[in-house]
C-alpha cells in the first residue's frame, strides 16, 4: 500500500440494502476498500453495480428507510455511519465534497452560480461574505471559467455542460475537502469537455493533495485517472489493484473481459463483449456471481463464493482460478 | 387549384413564438413574461380591473361623489340619475359611493384573506411534501379534513363561532383557502425535492430549514402564485355571500355582498339596489380569474408548450 500511516477513508464491510422483512434486496454487499490521502481511487463497473450507491453510502445520502446502510466508514478515524446529523453535515462539503453525473441540474435554477458557491462556503469558512465573494471569483477562474467576476453572476442555464461542471468542482474544492467523491463527473459532457474536465480534477486533486474516489463505467476514463482502481460486479469488489497491475494481468475474468470491451489504437479486430448481463438483485447467484457469465467458469464457481486473495503487491481478486493458472 | 408545396407551407407558417422554458433572469425574466402576458386579452382586461379596483379602494375618499354612510343624499330607491349615477338605496344613501367604499372591503378581506392562507398553507406543504412519511399523513389528513368542508359553510360556522366583523370574515376565509395552497405547494414540493440541486445543497451541507425555504420554495413560487391570485376571486364571493347571508361586518358599513341582501326587498320597485352591487361583484370575480388565467399560463411550467 502507498500509505503506511492509517488511510484517509476506510470502507469496511459495507452494505446497502432496500426493502424489509424476508425481502431484502442488497445492493452493496461487503464492500471493504480504503482511500489514501491524496490518492485518485477509481471505482469501476456496469449500471446496477453498486457503485454509485457505494459512493452515496459514505456520506450517508441514501434515505433510510426504505434503504439500510450497514458497515463501517471511517474517515480520518471517525464512524461516518455512527455520526450524529449535525456532525456529519459539518463533514459534508467540508471535508468531503461530492459532484454529480448532472451539472446542470445540480445548479439551483433560481440562483446565481457565484451565490450558489457562496452559500456553501459560508457554510463552512469562518471568513467575512465580502472576502468569500472574492474567493468565489478566484475559484471559479481557477477551474478555468473565463471572465469569472461576470459569470459568477450568471444564473445556471447560461452555463453550458461542462462550465456548470467546472462550477461544481469549484463548489466542491471551495472549502479545500480532504476526500472528492465524483460519480460519473463526465458522462453527461461530450468527449472534448470530459477530457478538460478530467484534468481539472486530476490537477487540482494534484495541486490540492485532494484524495479522490472516481465512480465510473468506463474503464478508459479510470485508466487515465486513477492509482488504484476497484472493478465492483453486482454488489460486490472482486478485483482491487494498482492501476498498472489492473490493465497489464487482470486477474478476474470480469476485469479481463471490461478491459476486452475497450477500444484499442492497433489492430482493427471487432470490440469485445462480456456475453449476458449482469444479474438483477432478486436473482443474484449462487457460488461466483459471475459464473453465469464467466468463460472459464469450473463446476465449483457455481456453489461456492470466491473470497478477496492476493494475488500480488497491493492486487487482490475474488476468483477462485486465480493462482492456479499463470498465463 | 394551385397546390402548395411544402416550401411554401414553411414560408407562410408564423414562426413559432420564442418561448422562453428556463426561469430566465429576474430582470429579463418579467421583460419576457410580459410579452407573453400581454398577448392574452382576457388577462390584460383582467389585470385592468384589478389595478382599477385597487385604484377605487386606495382613493375611495376622493372618488366617492357622497359619504357612504349619509343618509337621504337622495330621494329612497331612486333609479340611476346624473346626481347618483347608480342610484340610492332605501335609506336614500348613494349608492356609487357605497360600492366604491364596498370595494375597499372586498380587496382588503379578498388580498388578506388569501395572503394569509398563503402563509399558513405554503408553510404546511412545505413541511409535509419535504418530510414527507407520517408528517405528511398527519398534516395532509388535517387538511383533507378541511377540504371535505364547503368554504362557505365552514366560514358560516367560525363566524358563528367568533362572531362578526371584517377581522373574522377574514380569518374565516383565510382557514377555508389553506387546504387548497397546502396541497399545491405538497405537490410541487414532492417534485423539486428530487431534483439534484436540493441533493447537492444538502450535501454541501445546507440544513432543512434553509433546502425548504431558500432552495426549494423559490423554485414552487409560480404554481403558488398562480393559485393565489386565482382564490382571491373566490375570496371575495365567499366574503360578499357571508355578508349577503347577515355574516359580514355590521350593518351601516358599505359591503358589496349586504347591499344585495338588502335589495331583494326592493327588487321589483327598485332593482337596481340589487344588481348594480351584483354587477360590480361579478365584473371583479371575472376580472380577477382572467388575470389568474393568464399568470397561470404564463408563469407555471407545466403548461408550457
Amino acid at each position: 500500500m502507498t500509505t503506511a500511516t492509517e488511510p484517509l477513508l476506510e470502507v469496511r464491510d459495507l452494505t446497502v440494502e432496500f426493502g424489509s422483512d424476508g425481502g431484502a434486496l442488497r445492493a452493496v454487499d461487503g464492500v471493504s476498500f480504503d482511500v489514501g490521502r491524496g490518492e485518485i481511487v477509481g471505482l469501476v463497473g456496469e449500471s446496477g453495480a453498486g457503485k454509485s450507491l457505494t459512493s452515496e453510502a459514505i456520506l450517508r445520502l441514501i434515505r433510510c428507510p426504505p434503504g439500510r446502510i450497514a458497515g463501517h466508514v471511517r474517515f480520518k478515524g471517525r464512524d461516518l455511519l455512527a455520526l450524529d446529523d449535525a456532525a456529519l453535515t459539518r463533514i459534508r462539503g467540508k471535508d468531503i465534497a461530492m459532484i454529480f453525473q448532472n451539472p446542470g441540474g445540480s445548479l439551483n435554477p433560481v440562483f446565481r452560480v457565484g451565490d450558489q458557491l457562496l452559500e456553501a462556503m459560508a457554510l463552512h469558512l469562518p471568513e467575512r461574505r465580502r472576502t468569500l465573494r472574492e474567493r468565489v471569483v478566484e475559484i471559479l477562474s481557477r477551474v478555468g471559467i473565463p471572465s469569472a467576476a461576470l459569470r459568477a453572476r450568471d444564473y445556471p442555464h447560461q452555463f453550458s455542460g461542462g462550465m456548470a461542471q467546472r462550477a461544481m468542482i469549484g463548489m466542491g474544492i471551495s472549502c479545500v475537502p480532504s476526500l472528492l467523491i465524483a460519480d460519473e463527473p463526465t458522462t453527461a459532457l461530450d468527449v472534448t469537455i470530459q477530457a478538460q474536465v478530467l484534468a481539472l480534477i486530476r490537477r487540482l486533486a494534484r495541486e490540492m493533495g485532494v484524495a479522490v474516489l472516481l465512480v465510473s463505467h468506463d474503464l478508459g476514463i479510470i485508466s487515465q485517472m486513477c492509482h488504484r482502481v476497484l472493478v465492483m460486479y453486482a454488489g460486490r469488489i472482486v478485483e482491487e489493484g494498482p492501476i498498472g497491475r489492473i490493465f497489464d494481468a487482470p486477474a478476474h475474468p470480469y476485469t479481463r473481459g471490461l478491459i476486452a470491451c475497450l477500444p484499442r489504437a492497433e489492430g482493427a479486430e471487432r470490440l469485445g463483449s462480456i456475453r449476458g448481463v449482469m444479474p438483477g438483485l432478486t436473482a443474484i447467484p449462487r457460488g461466483c456471481r459471475f459464473h453465469p457469465r464467466c468463460p472459464v467458469a469450473e463446476p465449483r464457481c457455481a456453489y461456492e463464493e470466491p473470497r478477496l486473495r492476493a494475488v500480488g503487491p497491493g492486487h487482490r481478486a475474488a476468483c477462485h482460478l486465480v493462482g492456479a493458472e499463470s498465463a | 387549384m394551385r397546390s402548395l408545396d411544402a416550401d411554401d407551407l414553411t414560408l407562410r407558417a408564423p414562426l413559432p413564438p420564442t418561448a422562453v422554458a428556463v426561469p430566465a433572469g429576474v430582470r429579463a425574466g418579467v421583460g419576457v413574461w410580459w410579452r407573453r402576458f400581454a398577448r392574452n386579452r382576457g388577462a390584460v382586461f383582467g389585470l385592468a380591473v384589478f389595478l382599477g379596483m385597487v385604484a377605487m379602494a386606495l382613493f375611495a375618499g376622493v372618488l366617492a361623489p357622497y359619504d357612504p354612510l349619509a343618509q337621504g343624499v337622495g330621494a329612497p330607491l331612486a333609479g340611476p340619475s346624473w346626481a347618483h349615477w347608480a342610484g340610492t338605496d332605501s335609506f336614500g344613501r348613494d349608492m356609487l359611493s357605497r360600492i366604491i367604499y364596498g370595494a375597499r372591503i372586498a380587496l382588503v378581506v379578498g388580498i388578506v384573506a388569501v395572503l394569509l392562507a398563503l402563509v399558513i398553507g405554503v408553510t404546511l406543504g412545505l413541511v409535509a411534501g419535504y418530510y414527507g412519511g407520517g408528517v405528511d399523513a398527519a398534516i395532509m389528513r388535517v387538511m383533507d379534513g378541511l377540504f371535505a368542508f364547503p368554504i362557505i359553510i365552514l366560514a358560516i360556522a367560525m363566524m358563528a363561532i367568533m362572531g362578526f366583523g371584517v377581522r373574522n370574515v377574514i380569518i374565516a376565509v383565510a382557514v377555508g383557502f389553506i387546504a387548497p395552497f397546502a396541497r399545491v405547494t405538497r405537490g410541487d414540493v414532492l417534485a423539486v425535492k428530487e431534483e439534484p440541486y436540493i441533493e447537492a445543497a444538502r450535501l454541501v451541507g445546507v440544513r432543512n430549514l434553509p433546502i425548504m425555504f431558500r432552495h426549494v420554495l423559490p423554485n414552487i413560487l409560480a404554481p403558488v402564485i398562480v393559485q393565489a391570485a386565482l382564490r382571491v376571486s373566490g375570496a371575495i364571493i365567499t366574503e360578499a355571500g357571508l355578508s349577503f347571508l347577515g355574516l359580514g361586518p355590521p350593518p351601516p358599513t358599505p359591503v358589496w355582498g349586504s347591499m344585495i341582501a338588502e335589495g331583494r326587498n326592493f327588487i321589483v320597485m327598485a332593482p337596481h339596489v340589487s344588481t348594480i352591487p351584483g354587477i360590480a361583484l361579478m365584473i371583479t370575480v371575472v376580472g380577477l380569474n382572467l388575470f389568474g388565467d393568464g399568470l397561470r399560463d404564463t408563469l407555471d411550467p407545466r403548461l408550457k408548450r
